[in-house]
């Protein structure tokens, strides 16, 4: 019943699964660059005093991080095309799409997540440099840029790190709505070839490696941006952690 | 039930759905709590070839996506079964099925997070104390359940409140392999209503109402938790 | 620990909490017995081994657990009450009592439909699965119980058009997404046949019915039976047309539709195999056929 590893199935598999690779990492890249574009001005009116900015921000990402990402997706991906006037509308030609829809669906997703980093970074930065800040003279954005920014980024460091590793595992769901990357390469081989061990095995290994070398990536850039600060304790990632 | 969960007579698969994915939710979170106290300890076991383990396991399960850990264990592990068994001869089936594969599984992949929160809590747990503990003559089973224990629990609460919460939200995923929780009864309505909008928003409304007062316990058992301490 | 099997997954409905875990852990979980019996030693080393794993019981009455999709109606779809419907169930049902077997009928995605079978977790398959020669290399099949009429059904704003041949004109589904359903002749067929078109390969028909019907794809290959209860009947079916001939089993090197089971059960197959027969004869084929279909889908 359990055949040997057939090393030659998983040697042949891999100039297509090198393809699916590419659609993963592609997917990765572009959805930590479009949670970055939309969590950082979010991130900052969340911090905003009043409850009108900051409130509807908060419903976004409890929604959002009180959801299934799967089910986001399929919100998405399935639901957005129930409606006549979405698939006569010009955004359809992105919506039509399983890719786009994957990208709109994990920045959504990921943004909700950077979103309460930032602003949870934002609130941790210490008084006492704001109201120095302040004192010097600088205006609300200079201290936003100056003080705010660079401080709140060392905090929310490690978090953020954690988060990239967890949208390079999700990118896994893509495969669910007819996108071809790594895990949905697999599972077309699988269903050609009847060999789930090899070909799960194989891309359980990539994902497993691409996953230590974003850590490892994250933390040398960390070590080198923040090498002034040498002694002070400084969060240890030993492995994924949980959002 | 609310009308526009009716869903043109299917709603009742997503109540039922839902109850699945607690079922599932709770199942696994058992297991990942056991997984992570005996994985914790085997981290911090004086023991070099338990520590590896130890490590080994919270090192390479998190760094594979769940649905691909949930395929392969769904797919391959009952052939592994089946071939072990098969090793005593006799024509055996095992039927991992889609609940017990995906709770396990769940529990198996949540179970690397807790140990890391439960590590965490034993070693913050001061020296002092076990010290102590030893020089009244307790055994270190007594100075384990007396001592440690009750305060990693409280320790860990928080992370073990954000794992309940991530863990709930990844029983999606064992939809993938056939367990008719509720993203799956979601998926399998979809089309038959012709409605995968309202069909899908009623589930991540659901979904929201069992994390939202997840949430709400979790905030309550953090005071509860952090009671007993004096901040300093 | 006589554990009967429970009733199928799919149509298992939700108890609440933890109690429900202990019924479903347990569940499904026996010994094949088509041959020899088990010798009592090995089974009680096996029990104590793994019964805290996965319940097990003596076979004492022939059981048998039957797969099948549950995604591709009017074949085998899943009711509003969450049940299993359509021939392929029907014609199970009638099967099992053929067989005087103690069925159970359960919902397993296509794409685990094979693997699932060699380990074990059912022992027939009842799914509309096409007699394919890289499926004969893995299980056996029964002699075909139906002829599946395959056909394409494009949205008419893709203009694509019938060749001189009277099937579709290859070379107008240049660029064209065709949707497919994975691990099926459909998508081996339209790979090799159409390469200029971009095959979209979808878990289930209805998936791929629904991005169909919501635009995102250009046409449509499947069983036109499927199609016909699937697109062709929906809201918007006046966008959709049937794109020249129908293809039979033999331009997918199909010999039909039939039933799966692991390579070996010889007995079993053979019983399956002069069931097949029987209900031809006696009628019981001709009333499940008229229930789904207005032409005997059996076939010449």
């Amino acid at each position: 019943m359990l055949g040997p590893f057939d090393l030659a199935l998983v040697w042949s598999s891999l100039p297509e699964l090198a393809s699916g690779l590419v659609v993963t990492l592609q997917l990765t890249l572009l959805t930590i660059l479009g949670g970055i574009v939309l969590s950082v001005p979010l991130g900052v009116l969340r911090t905003a005093p009043s409850k009108w900015v900051s409130g509807p921000i908060w419903a976004y990402t409890y929604f959002f991080r009180g959801t299934p990402m799967l089910i986001q997706l399929f919100l998405i991906y399935y639901g957005l095309a129930q409606f006549k006037a979405v698939r006569g509308s010009g955004l359809w030609f992105i919506l039509r799409e399983g890719y786009w829809c994957c990208l709109i669906a994990f920045t959504l997703n990921t943004a909700a997540y950077t979103i309460e980093i930032i602003a949870g970074a934002l609130r941790n930065v210490p008084l006492a440099d704001i109201e120095a800040a302040r004192a010097m003279g600088m205006s609300p954005f200079a201290i936003l840029r100056r003080i705010k920014f660079p401080i709140a980024l060392r905090i929310l460091f490690p978090a953020y790190t954690n988060e990239v590793v967890f949208i390079l595992q999700s990118t896994s769901l893509a495969s669910l709505v007819t996108v071809m990357d790594l895990t949905g390469v697999a599972r077309v081989i699988i269903a050609r070839t009847f060999s789930p061990y090899e070909l799960f095995i194989t891309i359980g290994l990539v994902y497993l490696a691409l996953t230590y070398l974003t850590l490892w990536g994250f933390r040398r850039v960390e070590a080198h941006l923040y090498r002034h600060l040498r002694g002070r304790p400084v969060a240890v990632v030993e492995g994924p952690a949980l959002r | 039930m609310p009308s526009f969960l009716d869903l043109k007579g299917y709603g009742h698969l997503l109540i039922d759905g839902a109850m699945i994915t607690l079922s599932v939710g709770v199942a696994a979170m058992a297991v990942a709590l056991s997984l992570g106290i005996m994985g914790a300890l085997a981290r911090l076991s004086s023991h070099a070839a338990l520590r590896g383990l130890g490590t080994t396991y919270a090192t390479v399960i998190r760094g594979i996506p769940e649905l691909v850990l949930m395929l392969l264990v769904y797919y391959g592990g009952t052939v592994l079964l089946q071939w072990l068994l098969s090793l005593g001869g006799g024509d055996v089936r095992v039927d991992l099925n889609a609940f017990l594969a995906g709770t396990l599984v769940l529990g198996f992949v949540y179970g690397a997070y807790a140990t890391e929160i439960f590590r965490g809590a034993f070693l913050a747990i001061p020296k002092g104390q076990v010290e102590a503990a030893h020089a009244y003559g307790m055994t270190n089973g007594q100075v384990f359940f007396r001592i440690k224990l009750p305060q990693a629990w409280r320790l860990a609460i928080p992370g073990l409140g954000n794992l309940w919460l991530t863990l709930l939200k990844a029983t999606s995923i064992t939809s993938v392999i056939g367990l008719t929780e509720l993203a799956r009864q979601a998926d399998l309505i979809k089309a038959p209503t012709k409605m995968p909008f309202t069909v899908f928003f009623a589930a991540s409304l659901l979904y929201l109402a069992m994390t939202a007062i997840s949430d709400l316990v979790r905030i309550r058992a953090e005071r509860w938790a952090s009671s007993g301490f004096r901040r300093s | 620990m006589a554990m009967e099997v429970g009733p199928p997954r799919g149509l298992r409905r939700a108890g609440p909490g933890p109690r429900q875990a202990v019924i479903i852990g347990c569940e499904t979980a026996t010994f094949t017995n088509w041959g020899t019996p088990m010798k009592p030693l090995k089974l009680v080393a096996l029990a104590l081994a793994f019964a805290a794993l996965a319940g097990i019981a003596h076979a004492e009455k022939k059981k048998l657990i039957i797969a099948t999709e549950g995604a591709y109606p009017p074949y085998n779809f899943v009711a509003a009450d969450g049940s299993l419907q359509g021939f392929d169930v029907d014609f199970a049902k009638a099967l099992c009592s053929k067989l005087d077997a103690d069925c159970d009928i359960i919902k397993q995605d296509w794409d685990g439909m094979i693997p699932g079978l060699i380990a074990k977790k059912y022992d027939v398959i009842v799914a509309s699965m096409g007699i394919l020669p890289e499926r004969e290399e893995k299980i056996d099949f029964s002699i075909p119980y139906y002829q599946s009429p395959t056909g394409l059904v494009a949205s008419k704003a893709a203009a694509i058009k019938t060749g001189a041949d009277g099937f579709v004109d290859p070379e107008s589904l240049a660029g064209k997404k065709i949707g497919v359903q994975r691990a099926t002749a459909y998508e081996t067929f339209a790979k090799e046949k159409w390469p200029k078109a971009e095959v979209v390969v979808y878990d289930s028909s209805e998936s791929a019915d629904l991005d169909m019907t919501a635009g995102r794809i250009d046409a449509r290959f499947d069983d036109f039976i499927v199609l016909q209860t699937g697109i062709l009947s929906g809201d918007s079916k006046d966008d959709f047309e049937r794109i020249g001939n129908i293809w039979g089993e033999k331009a997918f090197g199909s010999k039909g539709e039939g039933i799966g089971v692991r390579k070996g059960e010889k007995d079993l197959l053979e019983a399956i195999n002069k069931a097949i027969l029987d209900m031809r004869a006696d009628g019981t084929y001709k009333q499940i056929n008229d229930k789904y279909f207005d032409f005997d889908i059996y076939g010449g």
